[in-house]
């Protein structure tokens, strides 16, 4: 069993490498000493994912399935009742989720040795990174929803600096500005659901007499049950809580109509979209709510909420789809690529959340709570790989080529064929292509929702073949055909070829320290939907499930048509590969036709649905700037400095007056003394014959 | 006789003999504050380890409990800060009284020590006198014409503040027939002597403990002191001085004055008026000063009145709270003092208009002075905020909101002036680029207020923890 300390320094390695770098390196190394904070940032990382399969393996030894062992210490405590903790909860999610971070993150540093090599903030970014890591890590290992919340808000920070890295960019430095309100615009959901739960359920038995903080994950559940039974909360007030912590979760996941940050996001350095933006940042809102997943499926009184987010997850699916399929940066695809999983999580968490609170079969329910593990977590875990590794694949491509823009691009498989079978197997393995890892996680999803949440279904079904679509297009264009030349002007300041008299650019396979993370991912996103492979025993960390997926696979008959499901979904997919085929590769269908067809609606999709219009032109300017705002300004203006100018000046008046009193004269001081005495004296007495 | 129970005074009252000794034979007086500091340690060792036992020492005058241990180990810790940061301005101010100036500045805090312990009121009275014998005698020790005025007003008002309080002792001993505060506490207990002369004997007493950590209007004294006194006895009278006087209210009316009803309930209050009206005319005052040692000695007037607050609350959280903010206070407020110290050194000014770009000329004590400032508004992540959080919710654990109310009201008028100094430091143009030296010392003693400021802001269970376990007096 792993001792508690070790738990804790999976938290504090990125956090002691964060200071390092922060504090010492980048005050007082040299430039040619840089190289440092980018070891020292690897190296805690790795101690930490060192630690984190420790976890693992721990948590699988002790019996995964029942297991959870919470770590807590006071942070603020004073007298009995004020008791604020930090506390780490170590069960299957919280490792599961822990040990993505560190693999993804580790991974990603690595990279970034390539990538970032001799940019001008390269300790910038090994700085931002570790703290970045430490946050994400604190979010998936706490057990306490305040604690939760902090790293929560440190996620967001660090993304607001990795996403405006190259701050001197405007469009770098609004892309994190609007990350950073979009997502804080969500939180204030969540702060809402957290002032609900301390108001709502501090009252409970189980919080007054045998002294839970009331914050705590592993016992939040029975809390909320408890105080919904004891009448100290309404049934449609917890359904607001466990709305507002949904509105937290869809602005860090990016749900519709909070998405609009994710694709401008892209701005940033691409590992950190491959860190924050694919894998570990953006499935936090998934995350937390699986963590609370059995408050979502609390019989009766969660299946509003539930209905909620299985809905909102398979409109996301589809709405962000849509726009993936026009777009011409190959980042922005996989952006929308991630959007669209991230709605299919939140649809397959939902869908069985709905079941299990709607079902009254306690067994089926008791089923149901298992079963939400291996459904929304294990597409996050498979999706962490392969998402990243497109993200990879797709910066070593712009490394090479000086764009994203697919449309430069063009026969790139011959110069760059790690990279270009990477791309494949990630795009495979994305449309949920039999035996890749995302075929395995994603008809989870769709089975669960056929199931529980049918008419949710439709959408995600339609999405299976946009995206095989989307992805397909996108390597049609980039990897085959003929070369178009690339952009000679975004080449990667430091490269060989960055030559400014040339005009031309030659694709190149990338370094090796770059090629390598990716493999390591590659043979993740190969493998891990057939098991988590090695010591632990699959079965009993996905609750049976992972092997009730192959055989699903290997024994279903047409018969019982939730079996065919699987085989559906693959045709689906694989029709999908063809349309991009016939349209992109072998170009029997022209590509302007058919965007002239649909004129309409194509421009309707590449123009984003006009959201960010909507936001920016209408909400923000016409709505917030002329109206809200406006008032806001009057009333500060006249109202708050009129009181606040009137006060300093009354404080400064009667300062003053004061003042006068303090002479200097010893006889005054002495006479206040006295005068002191005897009003006290006076007040004193008046209370005792009164 | 117990006398390991005392022996951290013991020892205490030795170093100061061996100080003055050694002052005599020496020649290389420099060794005498690297003395008097390291040899605070025995005490300060000597104290810790009596923290699991306990007892009560001197024919039960002095309580060897947790309570005392907490403030025993606070003052000391002020103690060694202080001599740590002096020893330069001690050098160039008064050479030759060295030997005098750390020996003084020892028996005082054992004076303070005896205070935090003591349980009998003649003891009280004694170890009180001690104290401030020794800090009229430090504060005219420029014995310039500033410094002597302030030493001669300490003491002529200090000697009423020992009267009205003796006076009140007497009362209570009349009422009661004895000196030792359980048997007050016993006396009072089943409705016994529920007469309003008993009454004027605990304002009487709550009136000279007030003038002692000066709250309002018994304050009058502190700015000219502040102002007249060399700047580490002002920076040491700020803090220690205070943390005893609250170590001895709250064991009297706890002790002695808190078991019946009808006079908890009026102290309660009491405090709670004079916790706003100390706050508030704190504030005020604050706002107009243009010398710093004045600002801060006023700031220390409104941070009583945040402290009495958790007096006033009267419970267990009170009393915790009280001591963490004290502890808070002290590192805080000794780190800005000692900043100003090094600053005065150089500049030879405390006003704050000289202190306009501090920044640039000496970017870590500005950034020192300006943490603790921002420690003392109480504005997280510095220990500060803690401390009215912890101190504030005693008061509301009690119901008493309008005394929070007032707390955080007081507490935005205070960001004002504390601002108005940060404002100078770091927006102000430099009138000179002439940096500005600190010794080790200073150094040494400014590290351990920033670190402690920072990490109680960030992790207040490091110190709540104590503070929770040490909250033992009993009403």
């Amino acid at each position: 069993m792993i001792p508690d300390y070790a738990v804790w320094l999976i938290i504090f390695l990125p956090v002691l490498a964060f200071l390092i770098n922060g504090l010492i390196m980048r005050p007082l190394a040299k430039e040619k000493n840089a190289k440092y904070s980018g070891y020292i940032t690897i190296l805690s990382i790795a101690g930490s994912l060192g630690l984190a399969l420790w976890a693992v393996y721990s948590v699988a030894d002790e019996g995964a399935k029942e297991f959870s062992h919470v770590i807590s210490t006071h942070w603020l405590g004073v007298g009995d009742n004020l008791n604020i903790e930090i506390s780490i909860l170590l069960d299957k999610l919280s490792a599961t989720m822990a040990l993505v971070v560190g693999v993804c993150s580790l991974m990603i540093q690595i990279y970034g040795q390539g990538y970032m090599k001799g940019d001008t903030g390269y300790m910038r970014y090994y700085t931002w990174m570790p703290l970045f890591t430490a946050a994400m890590l604190g979010v998936a290992l706490s057990g306490n929803l305040i604690f939760t919340f902090v790293c929560w808000e440190l996620v967001g920070l660090s993304s607001y600096l990795l996403i405006g890295f190259w701050y001197h960019k405007p469009s770098a430095a609004a892309a994190a500005k609007k990350a950073f309100v979009v997502t804080r615009f969500a939180d204030l959901g969540f702060v809402m659901a957290l002032v609900g739960i301390y108001f709502g359920m501090n009252g409970t038995e189980l919080v007054q007499k045998e002294g839970i903080n009331v914050f705590d994950i592993a016992n939040l559940p029975d809390i909320a049950h408890q105080a919904i039974t004891m009448g100290l909360i309404s049934t449609t007030g917890f359904t607001w809580i466990l709305l507002g912590i949904f509105a937290g979760a869809a602005g860090k996941s990016g749900q519709f109509p909070l998405h609009v940050w994710l694709p401008d996001a892209m701005e940033g350095p691409t590992p950190v979209s491959a860190l924050i933006h694919s894998s570990t940042m953006v499935c936090a809102g998934v995350y937390l709510v699986a963590r609370l997943f059995p408050m979502f499926a609390m019989h009766e009184y969660g299946e509003t909420a539930a209905l909620v987010v299985a809905g909102l997850g398979g409109f996301t699916a589809i709405f962000s789809a849509s726009m993936g399929m026009v777009m011409y940066d190959i980042k922005r695809v996989l952006a929308y690529s991630t959007l669209s999983q991230l709605g299919y999580m939140m649809l397959g968490l939902g869908a069985v959340a709905y079941g299990a609170a709607h079902t009254s079969d306690h067994h089926e329910a008791e089923h149901l709570m298992e079963l939400a593990f291996a459904i929304g977590m294990f597409h996050l875990f498979t999706h962490a790989f392969f998402k990243s590794m497109l993200f990879l694949a797709s910066g070593s491509l712009q490394h090479s080529t000086g764009t994203f823009d697919i449309r430069l691009m063009g026969g790139v498989r011959k110069y760059m064929p790690w990279t270009f079978w990477i791309f494949i197997i990630g795009s495979l393995s994305l449309s949920g292509i039999w035996p890749l890892a995302g075929f395995w996680s994603k008809d989870g999803i769709l089975l669960e929702s056929w199931a529980h949440t049918p008419w949710f279904f439709w959408l995600a079904m339609i999405t299976v073949f946009m995206t095989a679509f989307y992805m397909f297009r996108a390597i049609f264009m980039t990897f085959f055909g003929e070369w178009r030349g690339g952009d000679p002007s975004g080449l990667h300041h430091g490269d060989e070829h960055d030559d400014h008299g040339h005009q031309e650019v030659h694709p190149h396979e990338s370094p090796f320290v770059m090629v390598a993370p990716m493999v390591v991912l590659c043979v993740l996103a190969i493998g891990s939907g057939w098991a988590f492979l090695g010591p632990i025993d699959a079965n009993a960390f996905l609750g049976g499930h992972s092997h009730a997926f192959f055989s699903v696979f290997t024994e279903f008959s047409l018969d019982e048509a939730k079996h065919s499901l699987p085989l559906i979904g693959l045709i689906v997919a694989l029709f999908g590969v063809f349309v991009a085929y016939a349209i992109y590769g072998a170009q029997w269908v022209s590509n302007e036709a058919i965007g002239r067809a649909f004129k309409p609606i194509r421009t309707l999709w590449y123009r984003k649905y006009y959201m960010d219009e909507l936001y920016e032109d209408v909400i923000i300017r016409g709505v917030l700037m002329k109206g809200i705002f406006w008032l806001c300004a009057a009333f500060d203006t006249y109202v708050v400095d009129g009181i606040v100018n009137g006060t300093a000046g009354l404080a400064s008046e009667v300062g003053g007056l004061f003042r006068k009193v303090q002479t200097g004269q010893l006889q005054e001081y002495g006479i206040a003394m006295g005068f002191g005495v005897v009003v006290m004296l006076a007040a004193v007495l008046i209370g005792f014959y009164g | 006789m117990e006398w390991h129970l005392i022996s951290p005074e013991l020892t205490m009252a030795v170093l100061a003999l061996v100080v003055i000794l050694l002052d005599l034979v020496v020649e290389k007086k420099h060794y005498l504050p690297i003395v008097s500091a390291v040899g605070l340690i025995v005490p300060l060792v000597l104290a810790i380890d009596l923290w699991n036992e306990g007892g009560l020492a001197m024919n039960d005058m002095l309580a060897v409990d947790k309570f005392a241990i907490f403030f025993k180990v606070l003052i000391l810790g002020i103690t060694a800060m202080v001599i740590m940061s002096s020893w330069r301005y001690v050098n160039d101010k008064f050479e030759h009284l060295r030997g005098e100036f750390y020996a003084l500045i020892l028996l005082s805090a054992l004076g303070l020590m005896l205070m935090a312990a003591a349980r009998e009121m003649i003891t009280i009275y004694v170890s009180l006198e001690l104290s401030s014998m020794s800090l009229y005698a430090l504060t005219a020790f420029l014995k310039d014409r500033k410094s002597t005025e302030s030493g001669l007003k300490y003491i002529l008002l200090g000697g009423i503040a020992s009267a009205i309080l003796l006076y009140g002792m007497v009362l209570v001993f009349g009422f009661t027939g004895t000196t030792h505060l359980d048997g007050i506490g016993a006396a009072l207990a089943d409705g016994g002597a529920r007469e309003p002369g008993l009454l004027l004997g605990v304002v009487l007493i709550a009136s000279g403990f007030a003038f002692k950590i000066g709250a309002v209007p018994f304050h009058m004294w502190m700015p000219d002191v502040y102002e007249g006194a060399p700047t580490p006895v002002t920076a040491y009278l700020s803090v220690a001085s205070k943390a005893a006087g609250f170590a001895v209210i709250l064991r009297i009316f706890f002790e002695a004055f808190g078991e019946p009803g009808w006079l908890y309930d009026d102290w309660s209050v009491l405090w709670g008026v004079l916790a706003v009206v100390t706050m508030s005319i704190g504030n005020l005052l604050a706002i107009q000063q243009s010398n710093i040692k004045r600002l801060l000695a006023y700031s220390g007037v409104a941070q009583v009145g945040y402290i009495l607050v958790g007096l006033a609350a009267a419970n267990a959280a009170g009393q915790s709270g009280i001591m963490f903010y004290l502890a808070v206070y002290s590192l805080a407020n000794l780190g800005a003092f000692i900043a100003v110290i090094a600053i005065s050194n150089k500049i030879g000014s405390d006003e704050i208009s000289d202190y306009s770009g501090m920044f640039k000329r000496a970017p870590v004590l500005a950034l020192v002075l300006g943490v603790c400032l921002i420690s003392l508004t109480g504005i997280p992540p510095t220990a500060g905020f803690m401390g009215k959080l912890v101190v504030f919710k005693a008061a509301m654990d009690e119901g008493m909101l309008w005394l929070v109310v007032f707390g955080v009201v007081n507490s935005v008028i205070a960001a004002f002036y504390y601002f108005k100094v940060m404002k100078v430091m770091f927006i102000g143009e430099a009138k000179s680029l002439v940096g500005i030296p600190s010794d080790s010392g200073i150094r040494a003693a400014l590290v351990i207020s920033i670190f402690g400021v920072l990490l109680l802001g960030i992790y207040p269970y490091a110190l709540t923890k104590w503070a929770d376990i040490a909250a033992v007096l009993l009403p």
